[in-house]
């Protein structure tokens, strides 16, 4: 990609012009994506639109064919997850991962406990931060840290992994799908999180189907419809209607079928 | 993960999972800071209904057996028994320890165990055997012991990557194992002595699973031990108290002390007016605190916990599960070695049975009975202790009362069956709890 369609300066994340083919499909076609600091980015589509190999590619599991990728204003590569974690830039996965046998600070420290002496787990230490962190997303539902992770209820149990998460010197935080399994209520509890991160000058990626959740907490919404990106809205000034239009009907730069046939 | 169940108070929401929702109210922060010895049973308690029972089956099934066979038959609660019941409970306490790891990195729906444990101990105990002969090749009894050790933790090792790097379940692979091992056994064994027996003459050897402790000594190492189960109770109190984290009330914390010290110096006190402790129990309780520390203390300990819990989410956090997995067949593998070494040296001899009969079964019952969960992720290092105590006992009973075999083994079915009845039964109860 030419260097006049490098990242704006305001943005922590930058994807230009970034394609992934899987074979023959073009699962991502030259998807340009922006995320600020402070700032939720709602990431839309249909089923297949390609939310997910878009994350896939930020995070490095399946890194871009074509593209480039700018964090902090910095040009980067993301070639394997390691990669992404030491940008400082985490996944809560709809499933969560969390070790229900386990409590929220094992599981908050799970695979980087901190110990002393290079033996003994510093229960203490992990105690402390873990309430530290919970507390500073004002999570204040939990009874206690030390409270096994299988008596939680959903939305405790996504923020303890977004705690988990934010707890690594993170920058970005994207979310897939956090509020598709919980109730009303629940629901509420996780949108207020994800405001609170915002608020505190992470950046956050919100991948959800739900407007109504959407238009309750994001800032921006990036539409994307068949692998391509077919616009980004300022919430303020769009309607549910016109996010559903895009999403089912928004124009597309490339035609696949074309697309395939002009290259050969 | 219930080795923490003592130690962390307000394990459980003392509301319903739903009123613990909607409690913007509650802006105060997690724990309550100074909990009442009454608010801190009140927990416990609410603990145990949501299927986190700890060690309180054991003894209600403890004092159960207690009575029972105390009423039926009057040498049941001697000291002499009690010291009986000590050494016969030696060899399955061992091999139950290494089985109480296995059974915690079960993974889903998959029980990961080991079948062969019994054999592979008999294998252990075989090469301590042959290698003490005098002169043929007379090695000192510790370099023995290393030996037996060695092998039994290579095989271990083996089954590991048999299971982990080809991906064979572990119930195969060491039912394989179990023919494998006791065919060994039944080789070597015969093939150095024509009659399938081979005795051990190292003094030091015999008396590994035999010796008993001068009173004094049994006195000063109780004293010892209640000693520094106090001290690391209230220096763990006091350190919680000062970085401002829920600790137990100190009331709680004094019963346990006062609880331990009654136990313990009165095992002692009961142990000293028959023949004193045996070496074999203090042997044991080394292993039991070596390998709780390991378990509870350590990252690989919570790997080895979260490889149970949820072999995904550790994936994800970065952890080495067949690397946890392969560490975990090799401390099985480990502790089976010291167990058929204090098999044959309670057996003074290796025979070509050694390592048969009901002992894997009463290995894989102790553990479970003591509580450690079929289904991963649940259990103490502990239980292998208590369950052995409670197998063993009314075994024990049993012989005294001088039933048939055949009754022996229909009674000890029917209580592994009751410890796996309990376990499934708390199994859904946390579950239930999980999916509010």
């Amino acid at each position: 990609m030419s260097e006049n369609a490098a990242a704006d300066g305001e943005s922590l994340l930058s994807c230009r012009g970034a394609s992934k083919a899987f074979g023959a499909v073009h699962a991502l076609y030259k998807v340009d994506f922006d995320v600020r600091a402070g700032e939720v980015m709602a990431l839309v589509g249909d089923n297949g639109a390609g939310k997910s190999t878009l994350i896939k590619g930020v995070v490095g599991i399946y890194p871009f064919d074509e593209g480039d990728i700018y964090f902090d204003g910095q040009r980067v590569k993301i070639n394997n997850p390691r990669a992404a974690a030491s940008l400082g830039i985490e996944v809560v996965y709809q499933d969560l991962a969390l070790a229900d046998n386990l409590d929220v600070v094992a599981n908050m420290f799970l695979g980087r406990e901190q110990v002393h002496n290079r033996v003994v787990l510093d229960e203490l230490a992990m105690e402390h931060r873990s309430r530290e962190v919970l507390e500073s997303l004002s999570v204040t539902t939990l009874q206690s840290v030390r409270q096994v992770v299988a008596g939680l209820s959903g939305g405790q149990r996504q923020a303890v992994a977004v705690a988990k998460a934010i707890m690594w010197d993170s920058k970005l935080v994207i979310l897939d799908e956090p509020t598709a399994a919980l109730g009303v209520a629940q629901t509420r509890q996780v949108l207020d999180l994800l405001r609170r991160l915002a608020d505190q000058g992470f950046g956050v990626v919100f991948i959800s189907h739900n407007l109504h959740d959407i238009f309750e907490v994001a800032d921006r919404v990036t539409v994307l419809r068949l692998g391509q990106q077919v616009g980004v809205i300022d919430r303020a000034r769009a309607t549910q209607q016109e996010v559903v239009e895009l999403i089912t009907a928004g124009e597309l730069a490339y035609v696949p079928g074309m697309e395939e046939s002009a290259d050969q | 993960m219930s080795d923490q169940t003592d130690d962390t108070p307000a394990e459980t929401d003392d509301q319903s999972p739903d009123s613990a929702d909607n409690s913007g109210k509650r802006t105060a922060g997690f724990d309550a800071p100074h909990e009442t010895s009454g608010q801190y049973l009140n927990h416990r308690l609410n603990a145990m209904r949501a299927g986190e029972l700890g060690a309180l089956p054991i003894i209600i099934g403890l004092i159960g057996i207690a009575i029972v066979f105390g009423m039926l038959e009057e040498q049941f609660l001697t000291a002499r028994n009690f010291t009986n019941l000590l050494l016969q409970m030696a060899p399955i306490s061992f091999l139950a320890i290494g089985v109480v790891f296995i059974l915690l990195i079960a993974d889903g729906e998959v029980v990961s165990i080991d079948l062969s444990v019994a054999f592979v101990a008999a294998v252990g105990g075989t090469v301590l055997v042959l290698l003490q002969r005098p002169n043929d090749p007379g090695w000192p009894w510790w370099a023995c012991i290393l030996a037996a050790i060695a092998v039994t933790t290579a095989i271990g090792l083996l089954h590991s990557l048999i299971i982990t790097k080809l991906g064979i379940p572990s119930f195969i692979t060491t039912l394989a194992g179990l023919l494998v091992w006791s065919g060994v056994v039944l080789m070597l064994t015969t093939q150095f002595s024509s009659a399938g027996t081979i005795r051990i003459q190292d003094d030091t050897l015999v008396g590994l699973a035999s010796n008993f402790l001068p009173d004094w000594l049994g006195w000063s190492i109780g004293v010892a031990v209640v000693i520094v189960y106090a001290a690391a109770q209230l220096t763990r109190m006091r350190s919680r108290q000062q970085r401002g984290l829920n600790a137990k009330p100190l009331a709680i914390v004094l019963g346990q002390i006062v609880a331990v010290a009654a136990i313990t110096l009165g095992a002692v006190s009961i142990a000293n007016s028959d023949r004193g402790v045996p070496q074999v129990t203090v042997t044991l309780a080394v292993f039991l605190a070596f390998w709780t520390f390991i378990a509870s203390k350590t990252a690989f300990g919570r790997h080895i916990y979260a490889v149970g819990g949820n072999d995904e989410a550790a994936r994800r956090a970065g952890i080495n599960v067949d690397g946890v997995r392969i560490a975990v067949f090799m401390v099985n593998g480990f502790m089976a070695g010291v167990g058929g070494i204090i098999l044959v040296s309670r057996l003074r001899s290796v025979a070509t049975n050694t390592g048969g009969g009901n002992l894997l079964l009463n290995v894989i019952a102790a553990a479970v009975i003591g509580g450690t969960s079929l289904f991963g992720g649940h259990g103490r290092v502990v239980s292998a202790f208590y369950g052995a105590l409670v197998i063993t006992s009314i075994q024990n009973g049993m012989d005294l009362l001088g039933m048939a075999s055949g009754t022996k083994f229909v009674v000890t079915g029917i209580v592994l069956l009751l410890a796996v009845l309990i376990d499934s039964v708390s199994k859904r109860r946390r579950s239930a709890r999980g999916l509010a």
